[in-house]
């Protein structure tokens, strides 16, 4: 520890410390631009000068490290002189138009000039002038308004892994810009707008849509991937205008990704679903709320009455509300069905009810930054959980060695130590390998359960080096990503990392699909426990004679896509709870109930390490719609059931979780009776790889316009390894037909050499791709 | 002349820059003694300390003190450059010693590796200067096939492999850390310090970084002493030192004289004032030393001490001399804009400063001046000085602060009477290149 004065306080700081940390320490604030707690140190603004005792002039105090007996004084006449020469220098070429500038009221530089500025300028020269960039589009650029503090190059470079953005040029004619006719592609690419000091950097869907102070600043959560990022929605006359990151260090820290922070663009579009809608004859006509729930309670009345409870089932969406996940099964098993399911995507289900409890991640998500090996398997993992990756980013620069066992690679932008690229077929048996491996490293034998699976397998050195990395690392995690639980034999995936994770000593976990894919089993909202049912497979696989379908789309949000949805549409009700019209819903549907988003309905997300967090609606509900939560419960009543039934939120909430505040960590397990353990077959011809890209993945991004603008929002194409295309006679940039039993896609082949050889990676939850039915499996694929 | 050089003399040669010649002039003795007697590092590191070597870059720093920071039981790699990238106006040393007398560059960085503990090193050269690359390269090439470089050095355990590498002439990139960013193949652009080169520098590895002129002073505090070279120049300012006169003279080049010659002395072996001229300012030091009036630099004797007593620097040694002819607004305008060209644009008070400094002069001498402008040229001066991350700041204040305290009155007689004090016509029969 060293002892420092600043301001005439004493305090004593841990070495390594600087002058800044241990200003923000007592409070003395410190002007400043270019420093971010984040990022790493520039000293380029020059704006936190400070007065050292002993040092013959100001020095920054971002770059000045502590030393013993140091005293500092940052707002001394030296300190105060030197900040407001800088400021001086800031000013001279940026434009003093704030009236104008969409950053007017929240902008750094706005501020501090009002304590640091002149109140005349003393250049009278031209001012220098910045030609704007094209950084995609999520961000707009003013850059004459630009300061160079490098934030956002820095960002992009040590945060989001790839280095998109510099500053190019010298001197005056210093500029920031992205690659030549490249833009800002990061999924993380929205966190420069907050880093931005100035109105350079802005929020191109939200730009002149607000001001600052004229919105009201709401908590939430975000209900997209499974960490369960904190919003800040800043909300104008009752609308949603912008979303911004609530820091919590333990979750999100002070970043979001740009499918939490620009989806909100969905909730006010046109294909918002207002009023009760029913079919009648084949046209749809508005209703009011008593006639469309009369409607569901009756035919439910009905159907169960003359076909029995087993003939209805309902699908929750994983991004929806633990109470919402709650109330459905509780409406579907009051009516004495087991039928229940919200794990869309998945189509293994042979570890329902022989697991210990809830699959989660099996560890918190702020201890990432202690492991030091980590063990992925199947992910689309940068994609998937941009956030998560980023922690992972950051461990990696802390000596976390990453292994990955995948059907298909993308460029995670951090490094991979070991990875081993396998057909989907021969994954579980790729990780039986790496369990003999470390049995044979260990000089141990292989558990008995796992000795048929581990006997004809074949260790190779990829195996092997992942085994060495494991079986060395002294804090070792193993993680199943979404493409390893949607696997065709997910459960044997399970079994096998669960186990690799035990003989290493390591942890085990699932990373999860959504915002409450954990919340969804602490619900009930599985075909498993006190009254079984059917499973989504099998409820997609043939006709029941009603679904009730909360905020789920089957098309895309089911693994069966196009297929699920022709099913479905056999049965003699579908009632759909949405907050959005859809072509499906239309065609399928019986009856459409309004139903809150996330930003119009209290709820609760449990996020992927198990934290419970509940929020409140920003803004009130649109039109006629109301939250689900509300209308789930109004049905059960009118059904006269009394567990669907509840007084409040909270009353909802305490039949989840309990009185308790936070989710009993007892409930959250991945283990699993053990049984013997066989290598089953998936057979050979060329199989598909479906990711589900990250604008794709649930109802609200897919109608966010500018996320559906990006890059990542790309038709889908059939990407193979340049072996593979040779061996089917085709070419990069050929249309092709990719036929499954089910039906086919037509799209352009692609080269892509991170796809696993006789494989095609062909992404899901898209229109274009709908219609091959499952994600996984045999495909044909040949030249159009 | 006649003065005796350590450099500089011998080198009236056809290929004084060949390996045999320098090894005739007694090159590669002092490597040779080193390895044959076994000398400590500890032993060369105090040679250098008791000559009282200088850094010939610019700054001046005791080089054998900077040799003794290197921590030299560092594991893994350390690094030793050479700083080649000269690009200060009026200063053209570094390129003739590279061109005619490289091999001693190349020992005296071979001493240097030895004495820290670097195994490797860089010579960055200007890139404006490619021709001297390549001799360069050449003259590497040489000492490699002699077994003087790489591997057993002369059959010894002592291993050291030099590179050089050329930049592309910026002027930022002699900044000692901007070199470093460059060599590693990024925007030169200075670190800010700390962390020093000596525990941060290239590649993240302790680094030691000299001048070309210092390297080359090595080899012969070895051979001869430190004390031979420091009897060749005076008390804390050792040896002889190469000085680059420029300007109004009758015979501009390099001069090696020993450090306390007297001005005057320069002055004469550079042939004296063209046309028998007045001496009216002389830049002792390079263009981002502070200007000093003929008169008072007619006192001075050309060492450290003396050049900084009169209230500038001796620099990198380029002396510019300017006669009567000259209009000093217009001299300084020349330099504002140098250094407003070649700012890197990293930190605030350099990126904007210096333009605002170039555009003021500029107007003055435009005849745009206004009566305040000499005051605001402090004041901006004052807030660049010591506030940005590396000298280039203080590089373009030094020269305006001191062209306005010594020649206030041709300012204002520009502002006022927006016109030069010196008659245009002077000025074109001056430089005889002048167009107004």
């Amino acid at each position: 520890m060293l002892d420092i004065e600043i301001d005439g306080k004493q305090l004593q700081v841990p070495d390594g410390s600087t002058v800044m940390e241990a200003a923000t320490q007592v409070g003395a604030y410190v002007p400043h631009f270019c420093y971010h707690k984040k990022l790493s140190i520039a000293a380029n603004c020059r704006m936190c000068l400070v007065q050292v005792e002993k040092a013959p002039k100001p020095l920054p105090a971002c770059a000045t490290p502590v030393t013993n007996g140091m005293k500092v004084w940052t707002h001394s006449e030296q300190a105060v002189k030197a900040q407001k020469g800088v400021m001086e220098f800031l000013l001279i070429n940026h434009p003093l138009d704030c009236p104008i500038c969409d950053q007017g009221g929240e902008c750094q530089l706005q501020d501090l000039s009002v304590g640091y500025g002149g109140a005349q300028s003393r250049y009278e020269e031209e001012k220098r002038v910045v030609s704007n960039k094209d950084l995609g589009p999520l961000v707009s650029t003013d850059m004459t308004r630009c300061i160079n503090c490098t934030r956002c190059v820095r960002f992009t470079s040590e945060i989001a892994g790839l280095m998109e953005l510099g500053q190019a040029f010298r001197g005056e004619h210093a500029e920031i810009m992205p690659f030549v006719e490249k833009t800002v592609d990061t999924e993380l690419s929205g966190n420069i707008i907050d880093l931005c000091p100035v109105g350079a950097l802005t929020s191109k869907p939200f730009r002149f849509a607000a001001r600052a102070w004229e919105m009201s600043r709401r908590k939430s959560v975000s209900p997209h991937d499974s960490l369960g990022s904190n919003l800040v929605v800043q909300v104008k006359h009752d609308t949603v205008k912008r979303v911004l990151p609530l820091e919590n260090e333990d979750i999100n820290e002070c970043w979001l990704s740009d499918k939490d922070r620009f989806s909100y663009e969905a909730l006010n579009g046109p294909d918002r679903l207002t009023v009760p809608m029913v079919k009648q004859g084949g046209q749809w006509i508005e209703t009011d709320w008593p006639t469309a729930l009369e409607y569901v309670a009756n035919g439910l009345k009905g159907i169960v009455a003359d076909h029995g409870a087993d003939s209805i089932g309902a699908l929750v969406s994983p991004h929806s509300t633990a109470e919402e996940l709650f109330l459905t099964q509780a409406l579907v098993r009051g009516l004495g069905s087991g039928n229940v399911d919200f794990r869309l995507r998945q189509i293994d289900f042979a570890l329902d009810g022989k697991m210990a409890g809830a699959p989660w991640l099996g560890m918190q998500v702020s201890d990432i930054r202690y492991l030091d090996r980590l063990l992925i398997v199947g992910s689309f993992f940068r994609k998937d959980h941009p956030l998560i990756a980023q922690r992972v980013r950051q461990a990696v620069k802390r000596g976390l060695k990453v292994n990955a066992v995948n059907s298909a690679f993308d460029d995670w932008q951090l490094p991979v130590a070991n990875a081993l690229c396998v057909s989907p077929a021969a994954m579980p048996a790729a990780l039986a390998a790496i369990l003999k491996a470390i049995a044979e490293e260990k000089n141990d034998q292989v558990a008995p359960e796992f000795v048929e699976a581990t006997l004809s397998v074949v260790v190779d050195e990829n195996a092997r080096a992942i085994a060495r990395s494991l079986v060395s690392g002294r804090r070792v995690a193993i993680w199943l990503g979404n493409f390893a639980v949607q696997h065709a034999q997910a459960s044997q995936i399970h079994r096998i990392a669960h186990e690799i994770s035990r003989v290493t000593g390591g942890g085990f976990g699932l990373i999860g699909e959504a915002a409450n894919s954990v919340g969804g089993y602490l619900a009930g909202a599985v075909p498993f426990g006190e009254i079984s049912g059917k499973n989504v497979r099998e409820m997609t696989s043939s006709a029941l004679r009603a679904y009730l379908l909360v905020n789920v789309e089957p098309e895309f949000d089911c693994a069966f896509g196009a297929v699920a949805a022709d099913v479905i549409g056999k049965a003699d009700m579908v009632a759909v709870f949405s907050a959005f019209k859809s072509a499906g819903a239309f065609d399928f549907a019986d009856v459409l109930l309004p139903v809150s988003p996330f930003t119009e309905t209290p709820g609760t997300f449990v996020n992927c390490e198990g934290k419970a967090q509940s929020f409140y609606p920003v803004v009130k509900s649109l039109g006629s719609s109301r939250p689900a939560w509300k209308v789930l419960k109004v049905l059960g009543e009118m059904l006269g059931l009394k567990g669907a039934s509840a007084d409040s939120i909270e009353d909802v909430r305490k039949q989840i979780f309990g009185d308790a505040t936070v989710v009993d960590l007892n409930k959250l397990d991945n283990s699993v009776q053990s049984d013997v353990v066989v290598l089953g077959n998936i057979g050979g011809g060329i199989q598909r790889i479906a990711d589900v890209p990250i604008y794709f993945a649930d109802s609200v991004v897919r109608r966010a316009p500018s996320l559906q603008a990006t890059r990542d929002s790309s038709e889908p194409s059939a990407r193979m390894s340049r072996a593979t295309l040779e061996r089917l006679g085709l070419q990069a940039g050929l249309k092709v037909r990719v036929a499954s039993a089910n039906g086919e896609a037509i799209v352009l082949a692609e080269e892509d050499g991170g796809v696993a050889e006789g494989c095609v990676r062909l992404a899901g939850a898209h229109s274009l791709t709908s219609r091959l039915g499952a994600l996984y499996g045999e495909v044909s694929v040949e030249r159009l | 002349m006649t003065v005796q050089g350590i450099i500089l003399s011998d080198l009236d040669g056809d290929r004084t820059w060949r390996l045999a010649d320098y090894v005739k002039r007694g090159g590669y003795e002092a490597l040779r003694k080193i390895i044959a007697e076994q000398i400590s590092a500890d032993q060369i590191i105090g040679e250098v300390k008791k000559s009282a070597l200088r850094g010939r870059g610019g700054a001046g720093f005791p080089t054998g003190l900077k040799w003794s920071f290197m921590p030299r039981a560092f594991p893994g790699a350390k690094y030793l450059a050479c700083n080649s990238d000269e690009g200060e106006p009026g200063t053209f040393k570094d390129r003739d010693i590279l061109r005619y007398n490289p091999h001693s560059v190349i020992e005296g960085m071979i001493i240097a590796g030895y004495a820290m503990g670097c195994e490797r090193g860089y010579n960055y050269i200007h890139g404006e200067i490619f021709e001297v690359y390549e001799r360069f390269e050449e003259a590497l090439q040489e000492a490699r096939n002699a077994g003087l470089l790489g591997q057993g050095i002369l059959g010894s355990d002592f291993s050291f492999e030099l590179y050089a590498h050329h930049g592309y002439g910026a002027y930022i990139c002699g900044e000692e850390t901007a070199l470093l960013e460059s060599i590693e193949g990024k925007k030169g652009q200075p670190r800010f310090k700390p962390p020093f080169p000596a525990s941060f520098g290239l590649y993240g590895k302790p680094t030691t970084i000299n001048n070309t002129e210092t390297f080359a002073s090595i080899p012969f505090i070895i051979r001869e002493g430190g004390d031979a070279f420091l009897a060749l120049g005076k008390p804390n300012n050792g040896g002889t030192k190469l000085f680059s006169v420029s300007g109004h003279v009758n015979k501009p080049g390099n001069y090696e004289i020993p450090l306390g010659t007297p001005f005057s002395t320069l002055l004469e072996m550079a042939g004296g004032m063209r046309g028998g001229r007045q001496l009216k300012a002389v830049i002792p030091g390079g263009s981002s030393a502070p200007v000093l009036p003929g008169s008072v630099m007619m006192d001075c004797t050309m060492d450290y001490d003396s050049i900084s007593k009169a209230g500038s620097m001796l620099g990198s040694g380029a002396v510019i001399v300017m006669d009567e002819t000259t209009c000093m607004v217009k001299a300084l305008e020349r330099l504002s804009y140098f250094y407003f060209e070649e700012s890197c644009g990293q930190c605030t008070p350099c990126r904007e400063g210096t333009g605002w400094l170039y555009r003021v002069v500029h107007r003055i001498e435009s005849g745009l001046g206004r009566p305040d402008d000499l005051d605001l040229l402090n004041s901006v001066t004052a807030n660049i000085m010591g506030r940005t991350i590396c000298a280039l700041g203080d590089a373009a204040s030094m020269p305006v602060q001191s062209f306005v305290k010594h020649f206030g009155d041709e300012f204002a007689f520009h502002i006022e009477h927006k016109k030069c004090l010196v008659p245009k016509n002077v000025q074109h029969e001056g430089s005889k290149i002048y167009v107004a």
